[in-house]
């Protein structure tokens, strides 16, 4: 579990969040969304630290994360995967030395305990035969299904994923979303989605945060999202004219 | 002052929470290779023609009958070993070398790869910047080694082609007068150029903001920075070390 709370974040004088709550559950998928600028993202780069909040804490199961030595916070990143939105796969190494990296880094495994568990982890994504191609030879698709795997190669306690599904067709965003969310579950994982892509909202939003102009406006779960009251909430998700006439006749 | 403070503050990152020695045993020889192997070919172009033209141009200010032709052999010998070798093949590199640290770190940067390293736990800084200028200091040296052999040769080929001297008068010429202690100036000129090109080109690569654009002019600013620093430097040896 991820608790948040009073998270404030100011660039050069622009206020990017403000008083930011909240609570990630675990073995269930947290989206947080939001039309673009309104701090999704570097609410997401401050939980996992690649932005400092200029107040406000985090604790990851209890263990204070902001306010951490950098040894302490290197042990808790060890548990935290992250896909990114283009994969950063890192271009110079082949798919499995990519899957591998984290294993080589973090643990005194044997190379074929390590090969073992990134075959595991690539088929688990359902990649095969694609071990040694370079991130540039496979499509945008499968890079993020290798970032996937990456990501919780050392079987990660926290996945975030930075909007997983831009610059992907509709059939392989759902693809992605059902994959996320089925790791999701299997491991017990706490998962966190940055996205605004409404397909993923219905899709796996077991608990969905609402975020417009830096602030937390809404906490409830897809089940729930659609009859909201909330005004923002209203013309973020009812964007789309056809979706706006489907509610009307429903 | 900030910026230079950036800069220091980044050097220091690269010794705090480093991986295991293995680790970067590894990356050292991969990016040895890489600046020694792929600066090759430039290193060996500039220096037979720095020498060539050296041997030709001293010639051609010869008019004195007082003064001998061997002359031209201690000239060449000297500006080679004290500043076309070391400074030269330097600021050749620091646009080779230099633009090819800034411009993969800047890719590696924009595309979320650094920040990667980050949430796996690895000082990104450390593991991608300490192997490149270990590389750099150790390839430096040596390729500045070649670039001297290859000059002396080059002013050796000039001159005796051209017939501005024999090869007897060359040799008398290289070897009159010669000081061990100008060998180990130009080396350590080296290393210390060495460590100014990959650190500021990594500084400019590590820190770029923005896309495709902004790589680029990190890597013009990673080159125009190292030169400016290596002149500099340059002279600064020269008055603390001669």
């Amino acid at each position: 579990m991820i608790e948040f709370s009073g998270i404030n974040k100011t660039f050069q004088g622009k206020v990017v969040l403000t008083n930011v709550s909240g609570t990630f559950t675990q073995g269930i998928c947290n989206l947080i969304i939001g039309a673009s600028g309104t701090g999704k993202s570097v609410l997401l780069k401050s939980l996992v630290g690649l932005v400092k909040p200029d107040s406000g804490s985090i604790q990851y199961d209890g263990r204070e994360f902001t306010k951490a030595s950098n040894d302490v916070k290197q042990e808790i990143r060890k548990e935290i995967g992250m896909l990114f939105q283009g994969g950063a796969l890192f271009d110079s190494k082949t798919v499995e030395q990519n899957v591998m990296f984290p294993l080589d880094m973090h643990t005194k495994m044997s190379k074929e305990e390590k090969l073992d568990r990134v075959n595991y982890c690539l088929q688990r994504v359902g990649l095969e035969n694609v071990n040694h191609l370079m991130p540039s030879q496979i499509s945008g698709g499968m890079q993020k299904r290798v970032g996937i795997a990456r990501a919780f190669v050392m079987n990660s306690k926290y996945l975030y994923c930075d909007e997983p599904n831009s610059g992907l067709d509709p059939q392989t965003s759902i693809r992605i979303d059902n994959l996320i969310q089925d790791i999701t579950h299997e491991f017990n994982i706490t998962t966190i989605v940055v996205t605004h892509d409404m397909n993923s909202v219905l899709e796996i939003g077991e608990h969905v945060i609402f975020m417009y102009k830096g602030e937390k406006i809404w906490d409830g779960s897809r089940t729930n999202i659609l009859d909201t009251e909330v005004k923002t909430l209203q013309d973020f998700l009812f964007a789309n004219k056809l979706i706006r006439e489907m509610k009307a006749h429903k | 002052m900030k910026t230079f403070g950036k800069y220091l503050i980044l050097i220091s990152t690269l010794f705090i929470r480093r991986e295991r020695f293995s680790v970067y045993a590894k990356l050292v020889v991969d990016e040895s290779i890489s600046v020694g192997y792929n600066s090759i070919f430039i290193v060996v172009i500039v220096s037979s023609f720095i020498g060539a033209v050296t041997a030709v141009q001293t010639g051609y200010n010869l008019v004195s009958d007082l003064i001998p032709v061997s002359v031209i052999g201690t000239i060449v010998r000297d500006m080679t070993i004290l500043e076309l070798a070391p400074t030269i093949i330097s600021i050749v590199l620091a646009g080779k070398v230099g633009s090819n640290i800034a411009g993969h770190l800047g890719t590696m940067r924009i595309t979320e790869q650094i920040d990667a390293f980050e949430v796996m736990g690895i000082n990104s800084a450390s593991y991608l910047i300490l192997p490149k200028i270990l590389g750099c200091m150790i390839m430096f040296p040596m390729l500045v080694i070649i670039s001297g052999f290859l000059s002396i040769y080059g002013g050796y080929l000039a001159g005796t082609l051209t017939g501005a001297l024999t090869e007897q008068e060359y040799i008398r010429g290289i070897r009159s007068g010669f000081q061990e202690y100008n060998i180990w100036f130009a080396l350590i000129k080296s290393l210390v150029f060495a460590f100014i090109i990959s650190s500021i080109s990594a500084y400019n690569g590590y820190f770029t903001k923005g896309g495709a654009l902004e790589v680029g002019q990190s890597s013009t600013t990673a080159v125009t920075n190292s030169c400016i620093a290596v002149l500099l430097a340059d002279f600064l040896l020269a008055k603390l070390l001669l």
